[in-house]
């Protein structure tokens, strides 16, 4: 068994523990009928027997960590909330657009119930009784399911008024995205959510949770978090920490795209798994593409900074990420064997965020599209020497000092470990610079082959005048 | 104090407030942050990026937004490190990387903060050689204001100014990332009344006013801090001229007064000073025609008119009228000659538009009082159209949660929005408005929470004042305590009623004057700086006044209606052409300054009455205006303080005391007649582009004036007549005339509202100035 025709790009193979997916393999898994055929609502059953602060301690107790980029554990998150503040809201992050993550369209289009019964459990720890559910705009399909599983959720009784004849009440609303990468970042999500152009929220306040929807205390997490919460509520936190480690227990699910020989979505055991697993293992991608070789991967989304096959044991542990100089982020992999011309590939990926820059601060905006159009210059081989120093000049005026990058012992470089700082509101910026330092860390020399040929620009002298 | 937070800015101990903002509190210890998007009279929004610095709080320095962020206790702020110096360059590099560096042709080249911050914080030169972004420009975003897309480094100034502050959210970002631009919407102008504000405060040169373009380079021009006299606000200004001629105003931030905010009509005015159309000589009538005359034959005629007109029935047939144009010195002056000179009691400086003087005796409220007071009651007219900048004052008090604002309007009005409470009354309804308003238990509990002050003014020409005073009285009554700022309108009117120019004993005010000149009563008018034909509502009675009154002399800036017809036209200098102070409305005298020389041979109002006076055989005693003032500190009651040196002292000017021998108004008994259930009740009201000389004289703004039209509920023109803009006859028992009819959902049903002193028809024939209320007929033409 491999894949599923009704679910394409999701691979099961192996003999894994299986959290969110593990009612992929039936073609009719979004219906409540098959739902409730594998314990559906079992975990919200279980919820509502006990407070909502022991469901919220459970929550907790688990280290369930965020799905969606930053990894922060979402018992803590929900924790942030200011007591006795209402209302408040749980907003649901569907709008998944990072390059090379597609996952949670997968977990919306085939299991919607799954984040159905999340969002309620959700809504009972953290006591309230709006779930906005936010999805990208491009995903229509996703959209139409959760829509009908929504309904459906309505019309049992799951979700309204009183629900399960208790004295617990939530109501979904479901919303569509209109087409903005940055709209991701929560701040810019609920901007969009309230009605506005979608800009992150200037920091601080750093979290939503004290200051979001409507300027109420507000959760944001994201829809492979919520999906893991029946299962926990099921099956316990014994169950569910037993998997992974200690830091990263459970699972995650992982999108690889790229030069492998099977790419997909693969859930995997969190914190055990090694990239090296992930690419070369059987179960798994099975290797580079046509006996090619490794060349450099992407670990955790777009964003992220590069990994070379030097970093392959570096397990799905966001600490050990980090000190390697990287992120595991949205749990997107991208991978780049030796046919790849990297200067063309840095730019695909910094093309992306220049375009998506909402254009409030100045570093992102500016130099966002100044980084593209350097390095179009240099892909056209119109660039010169001077401009790959100026590329990196550029990327320190977004995020000024040292850039995390991973070590490379055939340049003798050491590792600087994530994050970075920055002069941007958000990530978006130093998104657009990530692949270019990465490119120029690890491969100047294929740069330096683009513009070896064309002449140094002509320096105009620049006489003070007094 | 647990107000004070130690921090240390550079090394430097410094003791911070809790809640400032470290761009503020940087500032405070003598660090200027550099910044673009920061305004300290706007909300943060930390768009641009350059005030970047790094803070420590005990975890390492960290890149910190010092627009945003608030200081905290024994914080390290660093405003020099290599880091912040790296930022700050980069951060400018990138905003002059699609910026297009068209300085010398750029109006704000040389006062630009971009250009200044560039040349201090900056990288020193680019290294961006791709080609830059482009945008048609510039592009009119209004009939005042230019855009030009590729200068702008979308700080946000502009547009939160026009959200936040105006309450006018015409312009926004359009498009995203690089492409991101200002625009407004589409067949939409930014059509504020304050869109010359964004001008001042754009840090670039993106947004530039069509009266100013191309007009000066900053470093040629000079410049004197005035007062707008446009009306009796009393916004803080900047003149600034070059070669002799006003070029531009810009509003100085008065902490109790304008916050730096100006209107467009008192911001573009000035172009009525060096207006082709100004009086440049004195002018005598020789027959039909006014011819020009010398200042000495002027004045010995107009000193031969009053003494003709004293010999003939008495110094009681001799009135004069204005001085609300002037400064207080030119009203006392004039009040000095009428009353103590000529010893006529009928001097008034009121056009028969405002509440009677007595509102001046009440308990005085500040503007500072009103935007901070628990609750505002206005029983007044619109004042988004009379009183722009109280509107903004009042407008961000309620905005920011401080104030509740009670509305007793005879139609909606650029407040309404903003009201916490909006009574909309039919004419002469006001006492009952008022009893209806108080017995609400809600509003009661309100009025009881805390300071309360009373905005008074008169909401509609086309009735008497007596219901208002009635109504005024009800509410101070019920409210003990309750202070009023009073919203008297024309720019120095307040002054020259304080300073004496309101009759004496037994003397007429302007409508007894005009009555009395219709009888044939008076010998001789004085128009110091005013135009019943123009300004008093009932415009039936100033033509017949203008007509009975046997010698007419005008002090005029401009040949006005009224000044035609004198017989000695003195001219005067107009604003900016003549030193001395304003009193606004709350009583808070500031300093006007003369910066170019007057036109032709114009003299000041307050040195006219000084030659006339000896002309009249007294002297005034005054050399010089500083004279004046002196002597108003020395004379007028509540004016003491108001000495040359403490107003020359302070930008934000002297506030006065409530001048005591201003009886406070009284209860006055109003019968309004029944009313024809067929007939409309008109309300006739300004708007704040009029034909007023400083507008219509301003090239800029004279086109601005919508026109007269008759403006009824949509429910109501549906009554009258099938189609909008269909011509329709307004009828009284005595005149009728005939206006477009607009459908307008901000008048009351059963009222009928036209604006004054617009071109087209004169709704001034249809106002009887002795009637309680104007019922009118209206039938389709």
């Amino acid at each position: 068994m491999a894949t599923y025709p009704w679910a394409a790009g999701y691979v099961d193979d192996g003999d894994r523990p299986k959290i969110v997916t593990a009612r992929f393999e039936h073609e009719d898994s979004y219906t409540i009928t098959r739902y409730h055929a594998t314990e559906g609502y079992a975990g919200l059953k279980a919820a509502l027997t006990r407070t909502p602060g022991e469901v919220h301690d459970e929550v907790r107790g688990a280290t369930v960590l965020g799905r969606g980029g930053a990894g922060f554990p979402a018992g803590t998150k929900w924790g942030l909330m200011p007591p006795e503040k209402y209302p408040r809201y749980l907003v649901v992050n569907g709008d998944e657009s990072e390059p090379g993550t597609y996952k949670d369209r997968l977990l919306m289009e085939r299991d919607p119930h799954q984040l159905i019964e999340g969002c309620l459990i959700a809504a009972y720890a953290a006591g309230l009784s709006q779930v906005f559910l936010y999805i990208r705009g491009e995903m229509p399909l996703a959209h139409e399911r959760v829509a009908t599983a929504l309904n459906e959720a309505y019309a049992a009784g799951y979700v309204g008024k009183n629900i399960l004849g208790t004295d617990f009440s939530v109501d979904i609303i479901l919303h569509w995205g209109a087409g903005a990468y940055v709209v991701g970042e929560e701040t810019a999500l609920i901007e969009s959510l309230e009605g506005k152009r979608g800009e992150p929220r200037l920091k601080p306040p750093y979290f939503p949770a004290a200051i979001g929807l409507y300027g109420q205390p507000t959760i944001v997490n994201n829809v492979e978090t919520l999906s893991n919460l029946p299962w926990l509520l099921r099956n316990g936190v014994a169950a569910y920490t037993a998997i992974g480690t200690e830091t990263s227990p459970g699972t995650r699910m992982v999108a690889v795209s790229g030069h492998v020989a099977r790419p997909g979505v693969f859930e995997i055991v969190n914190g055990t798994t090694t990239f090296r697993d992930l690419l070369f293992g059987d179960e798994f991608c099975q290797g580079i593409r046509d006996g090619n070789s490794l060349k450099a991967f992407v670990p955790g989304g777009g964003s992220a900074p590069w990994f070379t096959p030097e970093q392959l044991d570096v397990p799905f542990e966001g600490r050990v990420a980090g000190a390697a100089g990287s992120m595991l982020g949205s749990g997107a992999v991208m991978v780049m064997d030796d046919t790849t011309d990297i200067p063309t590939a840095a730019l695909t990926l910094t093309r992306f965020y220049a375009h998506e820059s909402c254009g409030q601060c100045t570093p992102c905006r500016e130099g966002g599209t100044w980084l593209m159009r350097v390095l179009e210059r240099v892909v056209e081989g119109q660039g010169t020497r001077a401009d790959l120093d100026q590329l990196l000049e550029i990327g320190e005026s977004i995020c000024p000092g040292k850039f995390p990058h991973a070590a490379n012992s055939a340049l003798g470089l050491e590792a600087t470990p994530f994050p970075y700082k920055m002069t941007t509101i958000c990530f978006v910026g130093p998104s657009a610079y990530a692949p270019v330092h990465s490119a120029l860390t690890h491969f100047r020399d294929e740069f330096e082959a683009r513009v070896a040929d064309t002449p140094a620009r002509r320096q105009i002298p620049v006489t003070a005048v007094h | 104090m647990s107000d004070e937070i130690n921090v240390t800015v550079n090394g430097v101990p410094h003791v911070a407030r809790k809640g400032q903002l470290v761009i503020e509190a940087a500032a405070d210890a003598g660090e200027y942050i550099p910044r673009f998007c920061y305004h300290e009279r706007m909300s943060s929004v930390g768009k641009c990026r350059m005030c970047l610095v790094e803070c420590d709080t005990g975890r390492g320095p960290a890149v910190t937004v010092s627009c945003m962020a608030t200081v905290a206790p024994d914080m390290k702020i660093d405003t020099q490190s290599p880091t912040v110096k790296r930022m700050q360059e980069g951060v400018l590099e990138l905003l002059l990387a699609n910026h297009p560096l068209d300085c010398p042709v750029c109006d704000k080249g040389g006062e630009c903060p971009l250009q200044d911050q560039a040349f201090s914080h900056g990288p020193g030169e680019s290294r961006f050689v791709e080609e830059k972004r482009h945008f048609e420009k510039p592009i009119p975003i209004s009939d005042l204001v230019f855009l030009d897309r590729e200068r702008c480094i979308l700080c946000d100034r502009c547009t939160r100014f026009a959200d936040e502050v105006a309450g006018d959210p015409l312009i926004h970002f359009t498009s995203r990332g690089n492409s991101t631009h200002i625009a407004t919407f589409p067949d939409e102008p930014f059509a504020s009344y304050f869109s010359g504000n964004t001008v001042q405060i754009c840090p670039v040169g993106a947004l530039t006013a069509k009266p100013y373009r191309f007009k000066a380079r900053p470093w040629d021009l000079q410049q004197e801090e005035s007062t707008c006299t446009t009306c009796s606000v009393g916004c803080r200004v900047v003149v600034q001229s070059s070669r002799d001629e006003v070029l531009r105003y810009m509003g100085v931030d008065s902490e109790p007064v304008n916050h730096g905010w100006l209107c467009d009509r008192g911001r573009f005015s000035f172009e009525a000073t060096k207006s082709a159309e100004r009086v440049l000589q004195p002018l005598v009538r020789e027959g039909d025609a006014l011819a020009p005359a010398a200042w000495n034959v002027a004045l010995a005629e107009a000193a031969r008119l009053i003494g003709e007109a004293k010999a003939a029935a008495g110094a009681g047939s001799i009135a004069v009228l204005g001085g609300a144009r002037g400064t207080n010195e030119d009203a006392f002056a004039w009040a000095r000659l009428a009353h103590e000179v000529i010893g006529t009691t009928n001097v008034y400086a009121q056009m028969g538009d405002g509440l009677p003087v007595g509102l001046l005796g009440l308990d005085r409220a500040t503007i500072d009082d009103a935007a901070n007071a628990a609750t505002v009651v206005l029983l007044s007219p619109d004042i988004k159209e009379e009183l722009p900048v109280l509107y903004l004052r009042l407008r961000a008090a309620a905005e920011q949660r401080r104030t509740k604002i009670i509305e007793l309007t005879p139609k909606r009005t650029g407040m309404t929005p903003y009201a916490w409470r909006h009574v909309g009354y039919q004419p002469g309804t006001q006492v009952a408005a008022v009893d209806g308003l108080l017995a609400d238990a809600d509003v009661a509990a309100q009025l009881a929470t805390g300071p309360v002050v009373v905005v008074a003014g008169r909401a509609n020409l086309a009735e008497s004042t007596a219901t208002t005073v009635q109504a005024l009285r009800r509410l101070l009554d019920a409210v003990p305590g309750a202070t009023v700022l009073p919203a008297f309108r024309r720019g120095n009117v307040v002054g020259a009623l304080q300073v004496g120019m309101r009759p004496g004993k037994g003397g007429l005010d302007t409508r007894g004057t005009l009555q009395a000149a219709a009888d044939g009563k008076i010998e001789c008018l004085v128009l110091v700086g005013s135009d019943p034909l123009a300004d008093f509502p009932d415009h039936s009675l100033a033509t017949r006044a203008l007509a009975g009154a046997r010698r007419i002399i005008a002090v005029d800036t401009f040949l006005s209606a009224s000044a035609a017809k004198a017989d000695v036209v003195l001219a005067a200098s107009a604003f900016a052409e003549k030193a001395g102070t304003h009193t606004n409305l709350e009583g808070r005298v500031t300093s006007l300054a003369r910066k170019v020389t007057p036109a032709g041979v114009n003299r000041a109002d307050w040195m006219i009455a000084a030659e006339l006076a000896l002309e009249l055989g007294s002297d005034l005693g005054y050399g010089t205006v500083e004279d004046i003032t002196a002597d108003i500190a020395a004379k007028v009651d509540g004016y003491a303080a108001a000495t040359p040196a403490a107003i020359a002292a302070d930008s934000d000017g002297v506030l006065t005391a409530v001048p005591g021998a201003i009886d406070p108004m009284n209860h006055v008994e109003a019968v309004i007649g029944e009313r024809n259930a067929y007939d409309f009740r008109l309300v006739v009201s300004r708007v704040l582009y009029d034909q007023a000389e400083g507008t219509a004289h301003s090239p800029s703004l004279a086109h601005l004036a919508r026109g007269s039209a008759v403006h009824l509920h949509p429910l109501d023109l549906d009554r009258v007549t099938s189609t909008a803009g269909a011509r329709v006859k307004v009828s009284t028992a005595s005149a009728s005339v005939v206006f477009t009819a607009v459908a307008d959902d901000s008048v009351l049903r059963g009222t009928a509202w036209v604006p004054f002193n617009q071109p087209g028809p004169n709704v001034g024939e249809l106002i009887d100035c002795f009637a309680a209320v104007t019922d009118v007929r209206i039938e389709n033409v």
